[in-house]
């Protein structure tokens, strides 16, 4: 039995504690916006926010979440994550659109952090967040985009 | 090269052959690192000393304690000591970089994949070596000058570096690295005494 | 193997001219006609009350953006707002939604707007004349006088108007068009424009749905132990280990393995670990890829083979030659590797079945599927779902991945069961990019003129063995040599000649197919001669194209002013390489800068000069373009499929099968030509020319010729 808060509301999984977070989420809550892409920490799209910090829930154990606060893209909001959002519509971004819950994550965590990154900011940032349609060009413009309207 | 330290090397290939020869090595060797008692033999103490350190090396060296010692680069990774994928520079925290902290993948222990095999490594407090204590690229002389330069070693005394040998759990993973990834030669407790006798010793460096 | 073997007629008819005279079923139309609900004015176009028109897309959504161009297709002709417009897949029906190039209902070959462009508009353009006949007889007025704009039907004297939601019910009545009346290309206001994408935004909140987020009642999840070596079968498992996990239902042994039935996903993959498996490996493929590279450079060396394309006098031309060049060029086995997994759901209802998946070719699946429960094609419903990506892998030509998904219904009885596949289970699962060598040969004469090419290849055939064996003539597979024929450039002589290689490894068509190899082979070799003879890569290949391809010619042209094109070498270590490569009625001409970063290619940027006649939405196109670019550039830097001395296939996942990230991904600057030629296919065509262009600079910036893919080797 773990107990923490998913999307602000508090959860009991009665699930095995090396039970990875992705699939408590998927299978067991039906937050199916965390996508699963490999299963070894290479490709982050089943990144979500624990305590603040990105995390990817391929390989998380349920066990170590004891009251932790885990936010997934469902519940992802902020100034950041809207015009993350915002800016990811205006150019069209996705194609398949698989990656692109742990690309928003990521890229709204960066502009909290960092709220008008350089190009290198955002290669060290998004390099864990893999996209096999190669959407990298319009990824990168949209996060110079998105910091534009937070600095508005 | 001075005369001790040649003397040294010396007794060293020496010692090795002996122990080579005759069967007491075993029981002074354990996972491929030979015990601090394998070297009780040698005189003067600062040639034993420095064939001490010589030892200590092979765990040093090895990709479980090199891995995360980089000089130049991020973190490396895995026994062939690529580099480490995802990519993550090194930044002034030794944390990694917005986004890519170390603990977006590490935890608190070793975490085996669900369905595929290996593990990602894990330890509370998983994150690279400052720049000025990396080793890669170093040879053994270096990185034992280094080790005892307070500039270069985290302002560490020499006890407190025999401490973070012995008793730094992070150290202590290269033993309990995890699925995927061989093990540091010898135990956590042998390199340990290693260590202290390295120190009582004088903590020579080899030439 | 599937017993549905579609005609060479419907093939061919496609693939030569791709808009066949497009019919207009209206299927679903009287049964669609509910009290209340949306209705269908045909298979096509679905209008609701509150006035959104859903157009119904026979192709799947994967990223190249079939729903937004074929509800730009419709919006067009119907007038429609663009925000009105909504898109959703087509049900598994092939006589209403085939494609007309494959004769079949499925997607590939970048054939979705080619073969339904006209399809597509007559569906708008005969729900618009329903519209209009039902506003004139409401109104009591002639229907010539009834005009629509942007949603709005009205009649501009009287001043009435409707909307499209308000005049529905009584457009289901009016008469379907025989012949609906298309626009002028001239009246155009959607297509050719960025309309925004019909997806994007639930791609950004996670509520698109894919197949992996299908959850039914009572479904079971399903994980299967494929052999560690590519073609080894069960000989024995012992599956108590598994069974004593918790939440592991049963196992079962199945034609590809051995199947874990569990109420979730960990549970599934736990009992598939468990499993203790012997393999009987006496059909199995278990030597190195290395091994089977010098089978296949063999066979290309015996020259044999058949020709598949040749003109002028070859032997004169070599016999005359002042100097011949030879080289050979090797590309490895390929896998797929979309985002998301092999998946799907299924439920077994004894007498029926219906299937949830990211169905790229609905028609063999439905048939598989059926020949497997023992059940007919019309029992087994297909929904199609969106899917993380395909690249060629979720169409097979054996519906492989439906095979297992119906093969785990028939061992698990009636229920529901869903198949998910490990990324190990993907990367080692074959249905690869073949392996391929080219062996080449150029003569010249005493200029350094090029007056004969000869491109001699081994390879296997792409639809050898398949249900579309029937595309093979005269021992030509069109799909292992596109690329390698019809050449822009005018050699004076020339033969493209196939050596038909075998492999126990399934293999399957890659992003690009053929071209996918022969863009590499013949625009680095050509790369190579001209370098040789002191020419210059671009003045060299204007020589060459004469006057016999314009279109390639001005892309060409253009990309070089583009790049503002000053030779091969840079400043600052940089190097310059090019490309031209035409595919899928698409024209394309890449200049790569390139430079060293720690031992590896860096591709800073692309320079892309395109003709893809009319875009739909160049938006997209553009999108397409950087898409395809960077899944090419990612196999030529990094990718191949190789076998580790035991045999098994020696990547597992991302950390051995190495992925593009975004630091390795070039700026591209694209310039799209204005064109009115028909539409040329393009979530294909922008992959081939990245290898050769990059390969190009490469060679230049190494001093050492590039015979090999990928270019960073583990």
């Amino acid at each position: 039995m773990t107990d923490l808060t998913i999307n602000g509301k508090d959860v009991t999984l009665d699930v095995p504690g090396d039970t990875p977070l992705l699939w408590a989420l998927r299978d067991d809550l039906r937050l199916t916006g965390t996508k699963f892409g490999c299963g070894i920490a290479q490709c982050g799209a089943c990144t979500v926010m624990v305590d603040g910090m990105l995390v990817r829930s391929c390989v998380t154990p349920v066990e170590a979440l004891d009251g932790s606060d885990v936010v997934t893209i469902e519940a992802l909001e902020g100034p950041e994550a809207d015009a993350v959002r915002k800016a990811w519509v205006d150019i069209d971004v996705p194609q398949c659109g698989y990656c692109q819950s742990g690309q928003i994550i990521a890229a709204a965590a960066l502009l909290t952090e960092i709220p008008n990154p350089t190009d290198e900011d955002i290669d060290y940032a998004m390099a864990g967040n893999a996209c096999r349609c190669a959407t990298y060009v319009r990824i990168r413009k949209a996060i110079h985009n998105a910091a534009k309207m937070l600095e508005a | 090269m001075n005369f001790f330290k040649r003397a040294a090397a010396l007794t060293v290939a020496a010692l090795l052959a002996q122990f080579t020869a005759d069967g007491t090595a075993a029981a002074q060797e354990v996972n491929g690192l030979k015990t601090a008692e394998a070297f009780e033999g040698i005189a003067p103490e600062e040639a034993r000393s420095a064939a001490i350190f010589g030892e200590m090396a092979k765990v040093i060296t090895h990709p479980r304690c090199m891995n995360c010692h980089p000089v130049n680069s991020g973190p490396l990774q895995g026994d062939e000591r690529k580099p480490h994928s995802p990519p993550v520079p090194r930044t002034e925290d030794n944390f990694g970089v917005v986004a890519m902290r170390c603990t977006t993948c590490h935890g608190e222990e070793n975490r085996p994949f669900l369905g595929e095999s290996g593990s990602v490594p894990g330890n509370g407090h998983w994150q690279l070596a400052p720049a000025s204590m990396g080793w890669v690229g170093l040879t053994v002389p270096e990185i034992c000058a280094q080790l005892k330069d307070p500039e270069r070693n985290g302002g560490r005394t020499m006890t407190e570096v025999a401490h973070h040998m012995g008793h730094d759990s992070l150290v202590g993973w290269a033993w309990t690295p995890g699925e995927g990834r061989t093990p540091a030669p010898g135990t956590w407790e042998a390199f340990a005494e290693l260590a202290e006798n390295w120190i009582e010793t004088g903590a020579a460096c080899p030439g | 193997m599937t017993k549905f073997s579609p005609t060479r007629r419907g093939f061919l008819a496609g693939s030569a001219a791709l808009i066949i005279g497009a019919h207009l079923p209206v299927g679903g139309k009287m049964a669609a006609k509910a009290a209340s609900g949306p209705i269908s004015l045909n298979a096509f176009v679905r209008i609701a009350e509150d006035n959104t028109v859903t157009v119904i897309v026979k192709h799947i959504e994967f990223g190249q953006g079939p729903f937004t161009g074929f509800a730009t297709l419709v919006a067009e002709e119907l007038d429609a707002d663009w925000s009105q417009m909504r898109a959703e897949h087509a049900p598994a029906d092939t006589a209403t939604y085939q494609n007309f190039a494959f004769g079949i209902q499925g997607t590939g070959a970048s054939t979705a707007v080619r073969n339904a462009f006209t399809q597509m508009r007559q569906a708008g353009a005969a729900a618009r004349s329903m519209l209009v006949q039902a506003a004139a007889r409401e109104w009591g007025l002639p229907e010539d006088e009834i005009t629509v704009a942007k949603g709005v039907v009205s009649h501009a004297a009287s001043g009435n108007s409707a909307q499209f939601g308000e005049l529905v019910a009584a457009a289901h009545d009016s008469t379907p068009p025989e012949e609906p009346k298309l626009k002028d290309p001239a009246d155009f206001v959607l297509i050719g424009k960025d309309v925004p994408r019909l997806d994007s935004a639930d791609k950004t909140t996670g509520a698109a749905q894919f197949t992996l987020d299908v959850y039914r009642e009572g479904m079971l999840t399903v994980a299967v132990a494929h052999s560690p070596w590519i073609g080894g079968k069960v000989k024995s498992v012992n599956s108590a280990a598994a069974l004593a996990i918790d939440g592991v239902e049963k196992v079962e042994t199945i034609p590809t393995g051995v199947a874990v039935y569990a109420k979730n996903t960990y549970s599934a993959f736990k009992g598939r670990d468990a499993l203790e498996i012997d393999w009987e490996l006496s059909e199995a493929e278990t030597r190195s890829a290395e091994e089977q590279m010098e089978e296949v450079a063999a066979a290309a060396a015996t020259g044999e083979g058949v020709v598949a394309e040749t003109y002028g006098d070859l032997d004169a031309a070599f016999a005359g030659a002042a100097e011949v060049i030879e080289a050979e060029y090797r590309l490895p086995y390929l896998a797929h590797a979309p985002l998301e997994v092999m998946d799907g759901v299924i439920e077994n209802r004894g007498d029926a079945a219906e299937i949830w998946m990211g169905s790229q070719m609905q028609t063999v699946d439905q048939q598989v599927t059926a020949n497997i429960l023992g059940i007919a094609p019309e029992q087994v419903a297909i929904n199609t779902l969106m899917a993380g990506g395909s690249f060629g892998r979720r169409a097979q030509y054996d519906s492989q991945f439906a095979q297992e998904l119906a093969q785990v219904a028939k061992a698990g009885g009636q229920g529901t069961f869903k198949l998910v596949w490990s990324r190990k289970d993907d990367i080692q699962g074959a249905y690869y990019r073949p392996q391929a060598v080219h062996r080449q040969r150029a003569a010249l004469d005493e200029s350094g003129r090029i007056i004969g090419w000869q491109n001699t290849f081994a390879t296997e055939s792409i639809m050898g063995g398949s249900a579309f064996e029937v595309v093979i003539q005269n021992g030509v597979d069109p799909f292992s040599v596109e690329g390698s024929i019809h050449k822009p450039y005018d050699f004076g002589a020339f033969e493209a000649r196939w050596v038909r290689t075998d492999s126990k490894v399934p293999h399957l068509w890659w992003r690009s197919v053929g071209h996918s190899h022969t863009a590499f082979a013949n625009e680095v070799f050509l790369d190579e001669v001209l370098q040789a003879k002191g020419k210059d890569p671009v003045a060299g290949r204007l020589e060459l194209l004469g006057d016999k391809s314009p279109r390639d010619r001005k892309v060409l042209e253009r990309v070089a002013e583009m790049a503002n094109w000053q030779g091969v070498n840079g400043s600052d270590g940089k190097a310059y390489g090019v490309a031209l490569h035409p595919s899928y009625d698409a024209h394309f001409a890449y200049i790569a800068e390139v430079s060293e970063v720690a031992g590896e290619p860096r591709v800073s940027k692309v320079w892309v000069a395109a003709d893809v006649g009319i875009a739909i939405n160049p938006d997209v196109v553009k999108a397409q373009i950087e898409g395809g670019l960077g899944y090419g550039l990612s196999a030529a830097l990094f990718n191949e499929i190789t076998f580790a001395e035991d045999g098994q296939v020696a990547q597992e996942n991302f950390d051995s099968y190495r992925l593009l990230r975004i630091h390795e991904m070039p700026e591209v600057e694209i310039d799209l030509a204005v064109s009115n030629e028909k539409p040329g296919g393009i979530g294909e065509a922008g992959t081939p020319p990245i290898a050769p262009a990059v390969s190009n600079a490469w060679r230049v910036l190494k001093g050492q010729p590039v015979r090999r893919l990928p270019l960073v080797r583990a």
